[in-house]
């Protein structure tokens, strides 16, 4: 799916495919254009053609089919070397045999800069990144954490306008994770730096990007802003990658602009918003997010549709409630209710009407 | 468990210093492991150090001399080795004493042979020398300066009975100065006469061919263990297949075809003939001289350079050389700052075994060496097996050991030997 918001792309895939082996598409078809100082993040399982657009835009794979263009030209003939691409790896990759500044001054080197404006630039990168002390130290002598920044700081030593970064926080635990997302976004707008990143952490995805390109099955399956991409997705896949969703199949009775109505597999007929359905009789999957299930009757607008439900389990998280029901044969309908002083606990065995607004309940593709 | 802050020593809960109460847990542990490889220690002892250990004694050793003619060693202590005029009646008398005992014992011929290394001749001396004096009477018979003489007129020789003061002692450090293309005079060490020096020039050649060899090796085998650890693991396997195949194949075998190979009429200079590059009458020598040597001592020893490469090269992941190119780096510099540094460990244990293994190989240079193509170990091999000297086998053997002791510590020096890895 091509999203045109962004006017002058600095990165554009254009009809990109790659096949390794001859016979599969890794990736089918990709349309994408990354504006200037956009953070983009590529979501997606694993083997979801992610990673292998990464590495066709830092120049390690070449693509079967289609262009790449960085600024305006194609790059799809200039070897990595000279593509001025930032790169940060998942192991880091930093060069165990050099000290931290040698690491740091290795593109500079390579670039044949001179030594005090190599020195002068190793040092900004290592105060950037907060690490000034750690010059004469070896890779091996530092923490998963600190040895993260100094990848970032290499990556960004020589000054790229495009930063890629392949699941960098991927060997970090999580607190450490958290502080790291919020300071690589940080820095990439602080430097006005395009970024270009890949993880298959939606967490990660959403807290970061600007946009988020979706992948599945070699394909973009939504391009958006992550608010716009976990309350509206567009297709079943993303709902169900993206946090977590009930899903309850049906067949659509009638359609009628922004509503439509579904009857349920269990009898029930819901109002939906139809999103990819557009004709009576198909089957869709309708998903609704655990968060916007009311069971409260007081908090239920009205006119509200309500459906019968029984409660099998809960489960006291903190922060949340969350409700296991059985709702239209469906054993494994979750409710999510914030920890109130006023907040209703269910016990297991009660029966309860739920309800929920038609414009949260979303008609996908079956 | 209390700690006892005058003495800073930690005590265990029965108040026995923590120390002892924990050896004295480990000792059953180390008292069983020790057990375990006790039949491993006893033979390599017995089988490997011992006879090292004995052989390599025999450099200095020199008894021979001295059990066998006693009185004649002590009657010679009198005796002025630098002096023009000949031992008195007392040293002969000795000496008739010493070679009648010796030849009914029998024992007089391996002194011969034993002085026969340091003065040709003296071998046959002996021997006709005791088939006289066995006939003799020690009593009465004297004097025997005169006798001694009439047997043979090198008895009245000076030479004969400085060489025979001079190896008379327990212990010699003849046999290494023969190792160094010197020898032993009742005026101190002086150089052998310049047509039996060649065991200096052996050495040389030795260290300086085992060096060609292991450049040699590290340069075609370096591409083969790149190519080893970056293929897919299938193919990396067939191709391990092939490097390790010479293995299992005798050396006798390979060392054979390589003969095949080089000589004149062989399938080289055949080939080259054909082509029209070399004429038929100017066919290249490559046998039989250090270029043989070298070529087959490289082939057979490639499999040592490539394993311990190849198994470092395995834990350099790719990633690092895709590091290197994203941050400007040419596919050479890449290579050459990032992927080389990496792998330099594997070239250094490889070197370390192919040079210590070249150093002392016998069995190439002596088939396909000729004479100029032998290594020092051919020299020790003829020392023990066909001229009998034992004594300068052993000391030739030492100064290699030695050489080898040195180089080691050097290279641990240099490039240490912890960054030395055969894998992992």
């Amino acid at each position: 799916m091509t999203d045109n918001t962004a006017q002058d792309a600095f990165v554009e895939f254009e009809k990109v495919q790659k096949s390794y082996d001859g016979e599969t598409l890794v990736v089918k078809d990709l349309n994408l254009r990354i504006a200037k100082g956009e953070f983009l993040t590529m979501l997606g399982p694993s083997g979801s053609g992610k990673t292998t657009c990464l590495m066709m835009l830092a120049g390690f794979e070449t693509a079967t089919h289609g262009s790449i263009r960085l600024d305006g030209t194609s790059i799809n003939n200039i070897p990595p070397h000279k593509r001025g691409i930032g790169m940060v790896f998942q192991n880091y990759a930093l060069f165990p045999h050099m000290t931290v500044a040698e690491n740091l001054a290795f593109p500079l080197e390579v670039r044949k800069l001179g030594k005090s404006i190599r020195e002068g630039k190793v040092n900004r990168a290592l105060e950037m990144v907060e690490m000034q002390t750690f010059g004469g130290r070896r890779p091996a002598q530092l923490s998963g954490g600190q040895q993260q920044r100094i990848a970032l700081a290499r990556a960004l030593v020589f000054e790229p306008e495009l930063v890629l970064m392949d699941e960098p926080l991927g060997a970090l635990d999580k607190q450490l994770r958290e502080k790291m997302q919020f300071e690589i976004t940080g820095l990439a707008h602080r430097l006005g730096i395009t970024v270009v990143y890949v993880t298959h952490d939606q967490t990660e995805a959403l807290t970061m990007s600007d946009r988020v390109a979706v992948f599945d099955d070699g394909r973009i399956q939504q391009l958006a802003t992550p608010d716009q991409l976990y309350e509206q997705p567009e297709n079943s896949f993303v709902a169900q990658f993206i946090g977590e969703n009930n899903t309850m199949e049906g067949i659509v009775k009638e359609v009628d602009g922004d509503l439509a109505k579904v009857e349920l597999d269990g009898g029930d007929v819901i109002a939906c918003k139809p999103i990819n359905v557009s004709q009576p009789g198909e089957r869709t999957r309708v998903s609704i997010r655990p968060e916007r299930v009311e069971f409260d009757k007081k908090r239920l607008k009205s006119g509200a549709h309500t459906l019968k439900a029984e409660v099998l389990e809960f489960i006291y998280m903190g922060d949340i409630f969350r409700t296991r029901l059985r709702v239209a044969g469906n054993d494994e309908f979750i409710v999510k209710t914030r920890n109130a002083p006023d907040q209703v606990r269910l016990e297991p065995g009660a029966q309860v009407e739920i309800g929920w607004l038609p414009s949260d309940c979303r008609a996908l593709d079956a | 468990m209390t700690v006892s802050t005058k003495t800073d020593q930690i005590l265990s809960a029965d108040g026995m210093p923590l120390k002892k109460s924990l050896g004295r847990a480990l000792r059953h542990q180390k008292r069983r492991a020790l057990m375990l490889v006790a039949p491993l220690l006893i033979f390599i002892f017995v089988a490997f150090i011992m006879p090292i250990v004995s052989m390599l004694f025999r450099s200095v050793e020199n008894d021979i001399v001295v059990n066998t003619l006693p009185q004649t060693v002590m009657a010679l202590q009198s005796w002025n080795a630098e002096t023009e005029e000949l031992p008195d009646e007392d040293v002969y008398a000795a000496f008739a004493a010493d070679i009648k005992l010796a030849a009914e014992t029998k024992t007089h011929t391996k002194v011969g042979l034993r002085l026969n290394y340091e003065q040709a001749g003296i071998a046959s001396l002996f021997k006709k020398t005791a088939r006289k004096v066995k006939k003799w009477d020690i009593e009465s018979d004297g004097p025997f300066k005169e006798k001694f003489i009439g047997v043979h007129k090198n008895w009245g020789k000076i030479e004969i009975w400085r060489t025979l003061k001079v190896h008379s002692s327990r212990y010699t450090s003849g046999y290494f100065l023969n190792a160094i293309d010197m020898r032993k005079t009742a005026g101190g060490p002086k150089a052998q006469p310049e047509d039996k020096q060649i065991l200096l020039l052996l050495f040389q050649r030795t260290i300086i061919m085992s060096l060609v060899i292991t450049g040699s090796c590290i340069l075609l085998g370096y591409p083969v263990a790149w190519l080893l650890a970056n293929v897919p693991l299938r193919k990396a396997n067939l191709l391990l297949i092939l490097v390790l195949l010479p293995f299992w194949t005798s050396l006798l075998v390979r060392t054979s075809a390589w003969k095949v190979m080089l000589q004149q009429q062989g399938v080289i200079n055949d080939l080259l003939v054909q082509l029209g590059m070399v004429s038929d009458g100017a066919r290249l020598v490559m046998i039989n001289n250090q270029t043989g040597t070298i070529v087959a001592m490289t082939h057979i020893l490639l499999p040592f350079m490539i394993l311990p490469m190849y198994s470092v090269m395995q834990t350099i992941p790719p990633t690092y050389l895709r590091a290197a190119k994203s941050l400007g780096a040419t596919d050479w510099t890449a290579f050459w700052r990032v992927y080389f540094p990496q792998s330099v460990p594997g070239i250094g244990a490889g070197s370390i075994l192919v040079f210590i293994l070249a150093i002392g190989y016998y069995i190439t240079p002596e088939i396909v060496g000729g004479t100029k193509g032998v290594f020092i170990s051919n020299r020790i091999a003829y020392s023990i097996l066909k001229s009998l000297n034992w004594g300068l086998g052993a000391a030739l053997a030492t100064i290699l050991l030695v050489a080898v002791l040195i180089l080691y510590w050097a290279y641990d020096k240099m490039v240490g030997i912890d960054n030395v890895k055969l894998g992992g």
